[in-house]
């Protein structure tokens, strides 16, 4: 029995530590549940296994990993979507978080998170509170993080006052560092 | 030591340096002032929209999207480049350009161009500014970097990381298939992008001039 923090784990350029060889097939013929050993960690877990290919709509109120081939809409609104590093999506995506090792071609949404982990790749559009794309990941798209809430600003912007028409950075910037040259390149 | 034990010993020798070269050097920092402005030119609006020209860098995107409240189309158009050189079209780059901007005419805030024109031969550049200036909104503006060093041949592309103080950019090197064309005169410039006026120009210390260009109300 595999855990799931294995399958979701970087792979940093090794090929994904495949499942255990029993496990696949049961998780590819009939995407199983199982629960996590932990007494208060209790949890399940659905696998769609490698070989599995799946078009139309899939919906689902608990955890999902796909290594396999999805085509069409998955909507897993409260809970956490992984895309295995085998996992073909070509699909709409609305989850609470997405975590994509594999590929994935469509738009995702989430609720809470998208993030792309080395070698994940996605073609598509993105909307999410928060998104994280790892240094080796491929993104192709548009990224759209604007909080849903009344009147939505950037939140660094600065505060409306004399000088609002003066162009300022949103964010208040970090000071310099103080032995920092001036303006020009600093290290090599 | 025989002839072919010194040839057998310079290749394995060689093999791992050139290797690790890229990771030994840290990546090159600079301050630009011409990022604060675009900067300021973004914040301006409400909900801003960015199109990065660039090869998406995550903590870019934070950046923008999360700090800034920017929408972002990440347009890695290097990645495009490199595919038409590899599929032998670079000629028909320019054409491509020209229909890859999908976005409505002044409908974007901003645009990270990096150092992209630098790499293009001057018909697909002139495609690519006409094609940046329609999309960008009047007030707009577009952040360029481009080199005045005679070009050696180097074949790398720069991924550019924004710092959290908004102030510096990381350079960080990559390989590429096509090295940077001849480097552009400052009127040629100007005259690419005949649709923007050039509100600040600087000529940093690694000798990239960085020009931030508006688009006239």
């Amino acid at each position: 029995m595999w855990k799931r923090d294995e399958a979701v784990r970087p792979t940093s350029g090794q090929p994904v530590a495949p499942l255990p060889s029993s496990a696949p097939n049961v998780a590819a013929s009939s995407p199983s549940t199982r629960t996590d050993a932990g007494p208060s960690m209790e949890k399940d877990i659905v696998n769609i296994g490698k070989s599995v290919v799946i078009k139309g709509e899939l919906n689902g109120s608990e955890d999902l990993t796909i290594e396999g081939h999805v085509e069409g809409t998955i909507q897993l609104r409260e809970h956490v979507l992984t895309i295995g590093p085998n996992g073909r999506i070509k699909a709409q995506v609305f989850a609470k978080s997405v975590i994509v090792l594999g590929e994935v071609h469509g738009n995702i949404t989430a609720s809470d998170k998208v993030d792309i982990r080395d070698n994940g790749s996605v073609e598509g559009d993105l909307m999410a509170p928060r998104i994280a794309i790892a240094e080796g990941a491929h993104f192709k798209g548009s990224v759209d993080m604007q909080r849903k809430g009344p009147a939505p600003q950037p939140q660094a912007k600065p505060a409306a006052g004399p000088q609002a028409a003066a162009p300022q950075p949103l964010q208040a910037p970090a000071p310099a560092q103080p032995g920092a040259p001036p303006a020009h390149r600093v290290g090599v | 030591m025989g002839l072919l034990d010194r040839i057998s010993a310079r290749k394995s020798d060689s093999e791992p340096a050139a290797y690790e070269a890229p990771a030994a050097e840290p990546d090159p920092v600079f301050a630009t002032k011409a990022l604060r402005k675009f900067l300021g030119c973004l914040t301006m609006r409400p909900l801003p929209v960015l199109i990065d020209l660039g090869p998406v860098v995550g903590s870019n995107v934070a950046y923008f999207g999360e700090q800034l409240g920017c929408k972002i189309f990440v347009t890695d158009v290097f990645a495009e480049l490199d595919r038409h050189v590899q599929e032998g079209r670079v000629e028909e780059f320019g054409d491509f350009l020209a229909k890859k901007f999908t976005q409505d005419s002044a409908s974007v805030d901003g645009i990270l161009c990096w150092d992209f024109i630098d790499y293009l031969d001057r018909p697909a550049a002139q495609k690519l500014a006409d094609q940046l200036t329609r999309v960008l909104r009047p007030e707009g503006a577009l952040l360029g970097f481009f080199g005045t060093a005679p070009q050696n041949g180097d074949t790398h592309y720069n991924k550019f990381i924004v710092a959290d103080d908004g102030i510096h950019l990381r350079a960080r090197a990559y390989p590429a298939l096509r090295g940077r064309q001849s480097s552009l005169l400052n009127r040629d410039i100007i005259k690419l992008f005949s649709g923007l006026r050039v509100s600040d120009s600087f000529l940093l210390r690694n000798n990239q001039r960085e020009i931030l260009f508006r688009k006239p109300a």
